[in-house]
This record gives structure tokens, C-alpha cells and sequence, in this order.
């Protein structure tokens, strides 16, 4: 039996510390400065927004993890020394390790603004954030979000909840135009602008400006605008929260360098989710992922390795999920933000603008590569098996309607969006009948 | 807008305040022309009803004369009022025992045609020939003491029997001119009471409805209509409810909970202080069935209002969800057609009160005596009727179960359900969902399963044998207790009173035993299933949150597990308030049911997944 120490509660670390239990008889330690038990990062919105309490978005409840075997430490990591496998604490003591496992996560990007680091300036990531916010918003009349993706549109509709007026600065032309293609981008853009936020394209932060009580009191654009707000959200994207190992003989690029079974150059120690970064892409992945699905799958996977079931990180076709104020997102495969030379895609949009479909296919072989959806849902398991069965884009038209996954009684626009398929790429699909899902998993 | 949905507001608690004050407003008096109309519905003939009435008149009179205290308000006239029935029907009793009763001539000549030489000999031709042909007093000897007969026990000597018998009889004499009594159960106290009372409600009855219903309906529909623009575009609006003391046990959820919880209490228990408030829906109640409102009528009435203003603000919450816009309007028509306005026209056309689709065990009294008699009595309707209750518990029930899921019913078809869906919407993440709520939830539904079962059984032992006990158990008494534990305390008091606090579905998920019944049928034997999208899930908890059953949905759906649970009664909201669009109700074939049972989640090719 070893001790095996994780840093980090996230959904890396307590997926691997859960995945090990399963497997073996080991001590296990999980180590965080953050909480005392295990949250759902993704939910501290709905906490601020007023959907959930801090507690509802814990996934387990507090005796879990006691009745499991699994040691909490709430305390913060302040050097590992690798050599005689010791972690020194800032609470002044000492953890032994047999196998360490760095789960440690991100922290938002600062880009070197001018007054970064002011009061009323902050991110939207640790629990600590959320605190922050509460604060904040007391008094907040108005607010500047810096960054067009997932944070910065959670951190809008935030402050929409609560009736505070939101200026949002988007680097690129549409929202998340870095990941989406135009159509979708566009999409999403109008309906933020639909909900009254000032949203600002083509626009970027250049200074952060204090008030004489020491705050922020504006912000300056790169239009030159100067804005006034009591609080900023910076939003421009994660990098691995990496400072405390840079001291250790851990190697350190962006991320913690890690092999394709998340193991360091060091023996015995490993990193998985948002802080790893792998020497060589797996899978035709980027090599520092930041996504709940993938610190889980490396959670999943380093168990095994750890339990002595060598296992390398072999992540499935990619997928994804959101929410944009009140439209869902879902992809399977890889819709590009810039469709690739040998890629043929297909966009569909409802006449309201709120629901939209994007098909990603190669020109010459007609393979499906990649879906986005919007305001539909789709079936995982199915997508997953046409994506590693290669099938053609015709066979996924073709079963839309047993791929939708919207509630009983949805509307749905299998027809209408088969029969633009088929106008506009000269194709010839038949829309099929829906059928019971499984079944077509079966074949 | 928002200004608007104040004025809603101000409007909806002002008819609130009228409603309350209501119930206490206006003189109470014993009236002699009142009494006489009450209880003389025909003045033109001399009958039962003019004695009743100057008895009453009579037992007023004596009251006043050792009571100085006046009677003039509902607490004074309610205390007073047993006390007077009490004495009326102590005079009646008194008065005719002497004509109708047994004298102590009329012992004495049974006691000494009893006392044979062989010893005591009693017998119907032994009373025969004590009270010769006064054919009422052999009828009451002979229907109450045949326990007495020679054949059925000894005596030991003249002075046992004689004091045996006298003792029956002074219990004979006490009970005679039962048709003159009157009753002091909870509908005559509640009857006398409307007819005593002078009150606008009474005198002004459009006015104070409009005054009280008229302001409730028309502030709540302009409260929850102006949310449609209010609320902004359609969508998953949660916001602020748990920053609200009305939804987040608060104050607020305090006070409505008391209101709730009083009213519940003077509707089972104490109908007589609220008959200002059945006045109200008299007119109502005399057009669909032609009788004058009961307790339950006026229950049954705002239970329809309240559903159908809430169903408005579930219309415009869940505007872009069809599931729950079907679901709300199936579930509000069943409960105004079948649960209210069917059984009331039944009435008008003299044929038994009867809810189509309240199926035993959730409908407990479907087997009482009363209600089977009622029915038997009824020709070929009340046998259908009765036929049909059957049906739908043993067939109907658990084959829509097998198809459908219990949603069909909990979600889509029972009034219990239909409340809680609407009025109880706003309550639904109040839901405990602890472990250890979840296995008080099991000991408590299944022993109310049990209960509700041996409590029938006893009341058709009874029914069809004429016994009134089993293994000492007294068939009537349990029932009682059944009625008054489960029927009101547990699914009115505290499954609706303290929706507030508990959350909406309280009864549903620890009490209904309808419920526990559905429940293992969707549990073991079904084709629904909340299926898990693959790998989507990321744990954010408005599943569990939202789950009115208090089911921790969450914890199946990121293992990648499907949720197959006996508690769920498929509201969707689950699936609805999922960011991600990991959850979908779904009937399909049983095969692969439970979906993925690896801990391992979709998206990890490193692990061959269950399919």
C-alpha cells in the first residue's frame, strides 16, 4: 500500500483520487487552498446568480469523503521536494508522498494591462473569485468584461442577473470567433446584444484607470472610449497555475511537461487537467487542454497508471458543451473557426436566429468531421460512434432524427435542414424515420 | 412592467386580506325565523322540521337564560353551539322516552315473565308477552337484547338480569328520538353556521366574491403575466431564488407557510369558522350540482383557481419547453373536468360523486362501506363506477407505468401532482436531497403502502363478514386513523402546508401510497428512463437542485448512468434546467435500461464502455 498525494480538488484530481479508491487499497491525500471539499468549477455562476447555494454544487456530500478512505487537507502546497518526496506546507508542516499527482489547475491570463491588479479587478475562476464578486456587486453600477469566450459570457450574463449594465470587449469581429466559424459567432453575437449588453468588437483593454479611493474607476479602450465601471472581469482565457512547481525539479514549460501517461520527468510524480501539458499532441489534440471533460478523462486515466494498469491518455473524438445566456451549445468532432482547404461544411439557421446547425465534412471523401449545434441537443453516443467509425456526412443527415436528443415534444427541424442539405450541396440524402437510438449504436 | 406586476401584487394581497377578514366579519345570532328556516325546509307542513326547530329554538332559550355571555361572534356563537345541540338533544330524548321509550312498568312486566320456575327464560316470545302488541317496544327489545336470549347466555339470578337489562334500556331510552337529534359532526356545525351568520358574504355574495377571488385571480394573473416580459426572452429563469426569503425559507416562506397550514387545519378540522368563506362559492356550487357549498367544495374550488393562475406563470417560465407546457395544461384539465366539475353534475343528476380518475391507494376510502353501498345502490352506473375503480388500480395504473413511466399519472393526471406542478413550482429546490432524506423515504412511503393496504383489507373483512374487528383489530377505528394520519395530516397539512419549507412534492415522495405502488413498478419493470447524454455532464448540480423528488440526479448523470429511480415522477424539469443538454425522459426498450454502469464515462477511449 502507498500514499499517494493529489494537489488539487478539481475535477482532475478528485476524479483520479475516486478512480484509484475503485482500484486499489492506497492511501490517498487530497490536498487544496481553495476549498475544503470538491465543487463544480463550472457552477459558480448559477451560486452568484441565485439558481444554486455554494452546497448544491458540491457534488458529494461532506461524509463521502471520509466514508471512502480519502483525507482532505486544506492547506496550501508551498514547495515539493521531489528528491525525499516531501511537500512543504505554508501551515508549516510536512506531507510524505509515495506518488504525487499535480491537479492544479489554471488562473485567468493577465496580459500586463496597466492597473491589472487593481481593487475591483478580477477573474472568474476560484471560489475565492466568487467571493470577490459578491463584494464587488454590492455597489456596482456598471461592469467591464475583457475577453470574448466561455468566462467573459458567463461573467455578462452574471451581471445581467443582478441588473448590472455590462460593457463587453471582444478582441476579434464576432464572440468566440477564435473557436466558432462566422455563422455561429454571429449567432451568439446577436443574442448577447439582444439582452442589452454593449458588446464591443474589435476591441481590446489598454488601460485599467483607479479612482481616488484606490479602485477601478474606468477603463480605457483601444477605440480610446473611456468606460466607467466598478468592476472588471478579465476573461482573456487560462494558463496553468504553474509558479509553485517552477521552484522543484518538476520540469515547467507552459504547463507541467508530461508524457502520454501523464507522468513528469520526475518518477512518481504526475500532472492531469488544465495545468499538464503534453510533450507531443495525442490524438491531434493541443497539448495543454483546459476542459472539464479532459481533466476528468486524465483523472480516469492516471488511476489506472497509478494502480499499476500502465495506461496511456487516449481522449475519444472531442466534444464540448455551453451555455450562452439562454442558448445551448453542443460539438462533436471539430468544427474549426476557419474551415480547413479540404473541408465542406453546411449551415443551417431557424428564421428567429436562435437555433442553428453547422455540418463539417472532407470534400473528396464526403467524411463527417465535425457538428455545432445550437438550440438542439444531440446524442453523444451516436456522434461519438460515427466519429470514430469515420461514416459519411450523408449517413449523419440522414439519421438527424435519431440523433436529437431535445426533450419529448420539441419542435425539431430535421426536414427543413435535410432538404437545404440537399439544395445547397447537391446532395441526395433521405431523411430516415427516427428510430430507438441504441439500436443504431448496435449496428 | 415592473410597477405593473406591482399593482398585481398589491391587488393579489388585498384580496388576501378581504378573503382572511372575511372568514371573521359579520354577526353571529340564533335567530328564531333562521332556526326555522334552517331546520324546517318545509313550513308549509307540519313535520319533523318544526320540531326540530322549536327544540332548537327552545335549547337556545335555556342556554341564554344560565349564559349571560352574548353569542354574537364566530368564537362566542362556536363555543356555544355544542353546548346547545347538546341540551336539544338531551330535551328531545328526555320528552319522548316517556311515549317511545321503555317505562319501569314496562321492565318490570319483561322481568316477571322472565322469572320462570326453570329459572330465567328470556326470549322473543317472552317479550312478546310482557309488552303484548306494542310492536315498537318489542321491535327495540328484540333488536337490542337478543344477546340476552336463554340460548345465547345465563343469568344467575332475577337480580342480574333485571340489572342488566335495566342498564340496556336506560341506554335504549337515551338514544330514542335519534331523528329529532341533531348531529354535531363537523357539516352540521359548519351548515348551522352559514345559516346563523349575517354577513356581506352572505347578504352581498357577487360583491365579496369579487372582493376576495375577483382580486386574488385578477393580481396573480397580472403578477405572473407581466413576467412574460418581465423575464426577457424565453429560457431557464432561475435567478434570484435563492436570494428571495419567499423561496429560500425566508420570512416570507414562513408566513405563507402559516397560511397554508391554517387554512389546511379549519378545512379538515374546524369547517365551522370558515363558513363566511363557503358562502362565497354557494352560487358556484348551486350551478354545477344544485346543493349549497360544503367545505370541500370551496377546497376544491380554490384548488382549480390556484392551479390555474399558476399554471399561467408555468406557461411563461417554460415557454420554450413544450413538454412542460403539455404537461401543465393535461394536468389542469383533469383536475378542473374529472377531480371538480364531473363529479359535481353526477350529483345534479342524482348519480354518486365519483373522481374518474382517483385511483386507490391514493383514493383510500374507494372501499369503505359507505362509498361501495353508495355505489351498489346505483344501479348500473355505480357498478361501472366500482368496476372501473378496480380496473384502473390493477390494470390501467400499472400498464401506463410500464409504457409511460409514473409520470403519467404524477406528472400528467393526479390533482396532488397538478398542485404541486403549479402552486408548487416555485418550492421545487427546497426538496431534501440528502442520503438520508432519500432512505426516510423509503421506510416512510412503503410503510404508508402497508398501512393503506391493511387498512382495506380490514375495511372489506368487515364489509363483507359484518364483523367489526379482526385479530381484536376494530376495522372502523383504523380506518379512522388512517384517514386522520395519512389522508389529512400527512398529504394535506404537511404535504401542502409546508410546501414552503419541504418543497412541493413532500406527500408525493414520503407519503403517497399510490406513489409507493407506481413506484416499484417504474422501478423493476419499465420502459422510462432519464437517459444520460454521454460524457456531457459537468456536475453543475440544477438537476439535483431542481429535482422536486429530491433525487441527487447529478450523481448518476456524471458517472454517465441513466436515472431509472421508483420516486421519479418525470415533471422534466431536470432535463430543462440542464445547461448542457445532458438529460432527456425517454421510453424505450427495457434492454439497456440503466445505460452506461461503468464508472468510466464516455469520451475516454482508453476504456471499452458498456453499450
Amino acid at each position: 500500500m502507498s500514499k499517494i498525494v493529489i494537489i488539487g480538488n478539481g475535477i482532475s484530481g478528485v476524479t483520479a483520487a475516486r478512480h484509484i479508491r475503485k482500484n486499489s487499497d492506497n492511501e490517498i491525500v487530497i490536498i487544496s487552498a481553495e476549498s475544503e471539499h470538491f465543487f463544480s468549477r463550472t457552477a459558480l455562476m448559477y451560486v452568484f446568480m441565485g439558481h444554486m447555494r455554494f452546497q448544491d454544487i458540491k457534488p458529494y456530500e461532506d461524509y463521502f469523503w471520509e466514508k471512502n478512505r480519502i483525507d482532505l487537507v486544506f492547506d496550501y502546497v508551498n514547495h515539493i521536494d521531489t528528491d525525499s518526496k516531501i511537500l512543504e506546507m505554508k501551515g508549516g508542516s510536512k506531507i510524505t508522498y509515495d506518488k504525487l499527482v499535480l491537479a492544479v489547475g489554471s488562473k485567468p491570463n493577465k496580459f500586463g494591462w496597466p492597473g491589472q491588479d487593481l481593487p475591483g479587478v478580477q477573474g472568474l475562476y476560484t471560489y475565492q473569485d466568487l467571493e470577490t464578486i459578491e463584494e464587488n456587486a454590492k455597489t456596482a453600477k456598471h461592469a467591464v468584461i475583457v475577453g470574448g469566450g466561455l468566462i467573459g459570457i458567463e461573467l455578462a450574463e452574471m451581471m445581467h442577473s443582478r441588473g448590472i449594465e455590462t460593457t463587453f470587449l471582444v478582441r476579434e469581429s464576432k464572440f468566440w470567433r477564435s473557436v466558432l466559424p462566422e455563422e455561429d459567432g454571429d449567432l451568439i453575437t446577436r443574442h448577447i446584444i439582444d439582452h442589452k449588453v454593449d458588446l464591443r468588437l474589435n476591441t481590446e483593454l489598454t488601460e485599467i484607470i483607479a479612482g481616488d479611493d484606490g479602485r477601478v474607476k474606468a477603463v480605457k479602450t483601444s477605440e480610446g472610449d473611456i468606460v466607467e465601471c466598478q468592476i472588471v472581469g478579465l476573461t482573456a482565457g487560462v494558463s496553468p497555475n504553474v509558479e509553485f512547481v517552477k521552484a522543484s525539479k518538476i520540469e515547467v514549460d507552459r504547463g507541467i511537461k508530461v508524457n502520454e501517461f501523464c507522468e513528469t520527468n520526475i518518477q512518481d510524480v504526475y500532472a492531469i487537467g488544465d495545468c499538464a501539458q503534453f510533450n507531443e499532441s495525442i490524438n491531434g489534440r493541443r497539448t495543454i487542454e483546459q476542459v472539464w471533460y479532459t481533466g476528468r478523462i486524465m483523472g480516469e486515466t492516471v488511476a489506472q497508471t497509478i494502480c499499476g494498469n500502465k495506461m496511456p491518455y487516449n481522449p475519444g473524438p472531442w466534444f464540448n458543451s455551453a451555455k450562452f445566456f439562454d442558448i445551448e451549445y453542443q460539438t462533436y468532432g471539430l468544427v474549426l473557426a476557419n474551415r480547413e482547404e479540404n473541408e465542406n461544411s453546411f449551415f443551417w439557421e431557424h428564421p428567429k436566429g436562435k437555433i442553428s446547425v453547422h455540418v463539417v465534412w472532407d470534400k473528396a471523401s464526403g467524411e463527417f468531421i465535425g457538428i455545432n449545434t445550437f438550440g438542439i441537443r444531440m446524442r453523444h453516443d451516436i456522434f461519438d460512434k460515427w466519429l470514430k467509425e469515420k461514416v459519411s456526412v450523408d449517413v449523419v443527415m440522414s439519421e438527424l432524427r435519431s440523433a436529437n436528443f431535445d426533450p419529448e415534444f420539441y419542435r425539431t427541424y430535421e426536414k427543413e435542414i435535410v432538404d437545404q442539405f440537399n439544395s445547397k450541396t447537391g446532395r441526395n440524402v433521405e431523411l430516415k424515420a427516427k428510430q430507438w437510438w441504441r439500436n443504431l449504436l448496435a449496428k | 412592467m415592473k410597477n405593473l406586476k406591482k399593482i398585481g401584487f398589491v391587488v393579489f394581497m388585498l384580496g388576501i386580506v378581504l378573503f382572511i377578514g372575511n372568514i371573521f366579519m359579520g354577526e353571529y345570532k340564533f335567530d328564531g325565523d333562521k332556526i326555522r328556516s334552517h331546520f324546517d325546509s318545509t313550513p308549509d307542513v307540519f313535520d319533523k322540521g318544526d320540531s326540530i326547530a322549536s327544540g332548537f329554538i327552545d335549547a337556545v332559550q335555556q342556554y341564554e337564560a344560565t349564559n349571560s355571555a352574548p353569542t354574537t361572534n364566530i368564537v362566542t356563537f362556536n363555543a356555544a353551539l355544542p353546548q346547545i345541540i347538546d341540551r336539544h338533544n338531551h330535551n328531545v330524548s328526555d320528552a319522548l322516552a316517556a311515549t317511545e321509550g321503555l317505562s319501569s312498568d314496562d321492565v318490570q312486566s319483561v322481568v316477571s315473565g322472565a322469572n320462570q320456575e326453570s329459572g330465567i327464560v328470556y326470549s322473543e316470545e317472552v317479550i312478546r308477552g310482557a309488552l303484548g302488541d306494542n310492536e315498537n317496544k318489542v321491535k327495540m327489545l328484540v333488536d337490542n337484547t337478543s344477546w340476552m336470549y336463554t340460548d345465547q347466555r345465563d343469568f344467575a339470578d332475577v337480580a342480574e338480569f333485571e340489572s342488566t337489562l335495566q342498564s340496556k334500556v336506560d341506554e335504549l331510552n337515551g338514544s330514542v328520538g335519534t331523528q329529532y337529534h341533531i348531529s354535531k359532526e363537523k357539516w352540521s356545525l359548519l351548515d348551522i353556521n352559514k345559516a346563523m351568520v349575517e354577513s356581506g358574504a352572505k347578504t352581498s355574495t357577487w360583491l365579496w366574491f369579487f372582493l376576495t377571488f375577483g382580486l386574488i385571480i385578477i393580481g396573480s394573473v397580472i403578477y405572473n403575466g407581466t413576467n412574460y416580459k418581465i423575464l426577457g426572452e424565453a429560457g431557464i429563469k432561475n435567478d434570484g431564488i435563492y436570494h428571495e426569503s419567499a423561496t429560500n425559507r425566508g420570512w416570507v416562506a414562513w408566513i405563507v407557510l402559516l397560511f397554508l397550514v391554517g387554512f389546511y387545519v379549519a378545512l379538515y378540522f374546524f369547517p365551522q369558522y370558515i363558513a363566511n368563506a363557503v358562502l362565497l362559492v354557494d352560487p358556484v356550487s348551486e350551478g354545477l350540482s344544485g346543493n349549497p357549498a360544503s367545505q370541500w367544495f370551496l377546497y376544491g374550488f380554490i384548488y382549480c383557481v390556484a392551479m390555474s393562475v399558476m399554471a399561467i406563470r408555468m406557461y411563461i417560465k417554460y415557454r420554450h419547453n413544450r413538454y412542460q407546457i403539455f404537461r401543465t395544461t393535461v394536468v389542469l384539465f383533469f383536475q378542473i373536468a374529472f377531480a371538480f366539475i364531473i363529479p359535481e353534475l353526477l350529483v345534479r343528476f342524482n348519480m354518486p360523486y365519483y373522481d374518474f380518475k382517483n385511483a386507490w391507494p391514493l383514493d383510500y376510502d374507494f372501499f369503505f362501506t359507505y362509498n361501495i353501498e353508495s355505489l351498489i345502490d346505483n344501479g348500473t352506473l355505480g357498478i361501472f363506477m366500482l368496476v372501473w375503480g378496480i380496473i384502473l388500480t390493477l390494470i390501467i395504473v400499472p400498464i401506463m407505468v410500464y409504457f409511460f413511466g409514473k409520470r403519467w399519472y404524477c406528472s400528467w393526471v393526479c390533482g396532488c401532482g397538478g398542485l404541486a406542478e403549479t402552486l408548487g413550482d416555485p418550492y421545487r429546490q427546497l426538496s431534501n436531497k440528502k442520503m438520508w432524506a432519500w432512505k426516510l423515504e423509503r421506510y416512510l412511503i412503503y410503510s404508508v403502502l402497508v398501512f393503506a393496504v391493511i387498512m382495506t383489507g380490514l375495511v372489506l373483512y368487515t364489509f363483507f363478514t359484518g364483523s367489526g374487528s379482526l385479530f381484536g383489530i376494530d376495522t372502523y377505528y383504523i380506518s379512522v386513523v388512517y384517514g386522520f394520519l395519512i389522508g389529512s395530516i400527512f398529504s394535506g397539512v404537511i404535504g401542502t402546508g409546508f410546501y414552503p419549507i419541504f418543497g412541493n412534492r413532500t406527500w408525493c415522495r414520503f407519503g403517497c401510497p399510490l406513489a409507493a405502488y407506481m413506484g416499484i413498478v417504474q422501478r423493476f419493470k419499465s420502459r422510462f428512463r432519464i437517459t444520460t447524454n454521454g460524457g456531457q455532464c459537468i456536475s453543475c448540480g440544477n438537476c439535483s437542485t431542481y429535482c422536486e423528488q429530491g433525487i441527487d440526479v447529478r450523481a448518476y448523470a456524471q458517472k454517465g448512468q441513466n436515472i431509472v429511480r421508483s420516486s421519479c415522477v418525470g415533471c422534466g424539469v431536470c432535463s430543462a434546467v440542464c445547461p448542457r443538454g445532458v438529460l432527456k425522459l425517454e421510453n424505450g426498450p427495457e434492454e439497456n435500461r440503466f445505460g452506461n454502469e461503468g464508472p468510466i464515462v464516455l469520451g475516454n477511449d482508453g476504456f471499452e464502455l458498456n453499450k
